[in-house]
């Protein structure tokens, strides 16, 4: 049967779903789905093939939406999604992550919730919540949240996690205990240049290497880290700014990724000189190299949030970035040129590239 | 028993839900607990933590604004209205 790409596209109206064709060159655009919730990420599920959605209205709250025909109809749920009547309320879901044996869900303010029977009901990881330095964590500009979720590919006692703007956490024993994973990531921000935590961690991506090599895209820098977060090494020599928000691995090249370097924060925070440009490393961040074939070269005054940028895992890999002013751009040729796959989207917050039978 | 009249938004979340329901119970928060037996997770949609009515949602009994522990006379009209915002 031939492979086809459906790319999921969360935005601040629906989701969208767009159907690709076997070259990938031509899309049919479904949407908005999801009643037209804000949706802040999307995945197929890969042991139901269910299509998740995570997102929250600003009437009825967070949910994590599920479609077991590709979009075609939906039910949602936020059944045990809460910290309880005594806790905070839960604003939105930013992230759903399917794990070896369970999805996961990020939200805000910052938290995690587990769940074993595909997104249907949801269990609180409390051993995160409980975490010593929970009293001190400040949100970032987009607020608390829990936004990268990262599953060991095999372990399902080993999850990383990054919040905005306390860092990076690894669990090694399913959830109950959680250690900080900022060692070597600057915050410039802070008065202390090197904190255990209060690093502004933007994106957090596992490479095709069995389950240590981690990259992340921070608000100070990109960097890798071979230990599985024990050590950060900075990457960002070669990129044009330090900032941006989004970063996707390749799906078996444990030493090419890409990033969508933005200019910095108080200047703009949009492509660098409104010319368009991807970032690929193919050694592990040793070197950077632009793709910009098929992007616009001037006056392209548009920004890439941290879900928006999603690789396929056909040969060769396809890649794809939404723009928070709803451009959708593809590359068939893994990121060396694009054309744009869709306009005029409502803002673009995600991205996901499914791959379907 | 009340009549409860839901907002197209809320009941387009539940594939089936009629607009009008007829639920029972002495207080709001009764009438909100028949609703989600009636349409199983209506209750989070419409409450918060602590539990509270969601901020944007309002709650009228009989006309005037109601909270969880609004009573509910027999008979009593009761509208659901997201509150008017948006972009």
């Amino acid at each position: 049967m031939t492979e086809r790409v459906a790319l999921l596209v969360g935005t601040r109206k629906g989701l969208f779903v767009l159907d690709g064709d076997a070259d990938r060159k031509t899309w049919d655009v479904r949407g908005p789905l999801c009643d037209g919730w804000p949706i802040h990420d999307a995945i197929v599920d890969p042991a139901t093939g269910a299509v998740l959605a995570a997102g929250g209205s600003n009437w009825y709250g967070p949910a994590v939406w599920r479609s077991d025909d590709l979009g075609a109809t939906w039910s949602h749920s936020s059944e045990g999604l809460t910290y309880g009547d005594d806790g905070p309320k839960i604003a939105t879901v930013w992230n759903v992550t399917a794990g070896p044996d369970a999805v996961y869900a990020g939200v805000e303010p910052a938290g995690l919730f587990r769940s074993g029977d595909g997104a249907v009901t949801w269990q609180h990881v409390e051993g995160l919540t409980n975490h010593p330095t929970r009293p001190e964590w400040q949100p970032g500009n987009g607020g608390l949240c829990l936004h990268s979720i990262v599953p060991h590919p095999t372990d399902t006692d080993r999850v990383w996690v990054g919040i905005s703007a306390v860092g990076a956490f690894e669990t090694r024993d399913g959830g109950a205990t959680w250690e900080l994973r900022n060692k070597g990531v600057r915050a410039d921000f802070d008065p202390n240049p090197e904190p255990e935590f209060g690093q502004c961690v933007h994106k957090l991506v596992m490479a095709a290497d069995g389950g240590e090599l981690l990259y992340q895209q921070n608000h100070c820098g990109v960097y890798r880290s071979a230990n599985g977060g024990r050590q950060w090494e900075e990457i960002t020599k070669g990129l044009p700014t330090q900032f941006g928000f989004p970063m996707a691995a390749h799906p078996r090249d444990p030493k090419t990724v890409w990033t969508i370097p933005l200019s910095e924060p108080d200047q703009g925070r949009f492509m660098p000189d409104g010319h368009a440009g991807v970032y690929r490393t193919n050694d592990g961040g040793d070197t950077w190299k632009r793709s910009d074939a098929g992007l616009p070269k001037e006056h392209a005054w548009v920004a890439v949030l941290r879900e928006a940028m999603a690789v396929d895992r056909l040969d060769p890999v396809g890649v794809y970035f939404g723009t928070s002013t709803g451009q959708l751009y593809g590359s068939r040729d893994e990121g060396k040129t694009w054309s744009i796959v869709a306009d005029n989207l409502p803002a673009i917050w995600s991205v996901e590239a499914a791959v379907v039978d | 028993m009340a009549d409860v009249h839901l907002p197209r938004s809320l009941v387009a979340l539940f594939p089936g839900a009629p607009r009008r329901v007829e639920a029972h119970g002495d207080t709001v928060a009764e009438v909100i607990a028949d609703l989600d037996a009636q349409v199983p997770g209506i209750r989070n949609r419409l409450l918060d933590a602590g539990p509270s009515i969601r901020t944007h949602i309002n709650v009228f009994v009989s006309g005037e604004r109601a909270t969880l522990t609004t009573p509910v006379p027999p008979g009593a009209v009761v509208h659901v209205i997201p509150a008017v915002s948006g972009g």
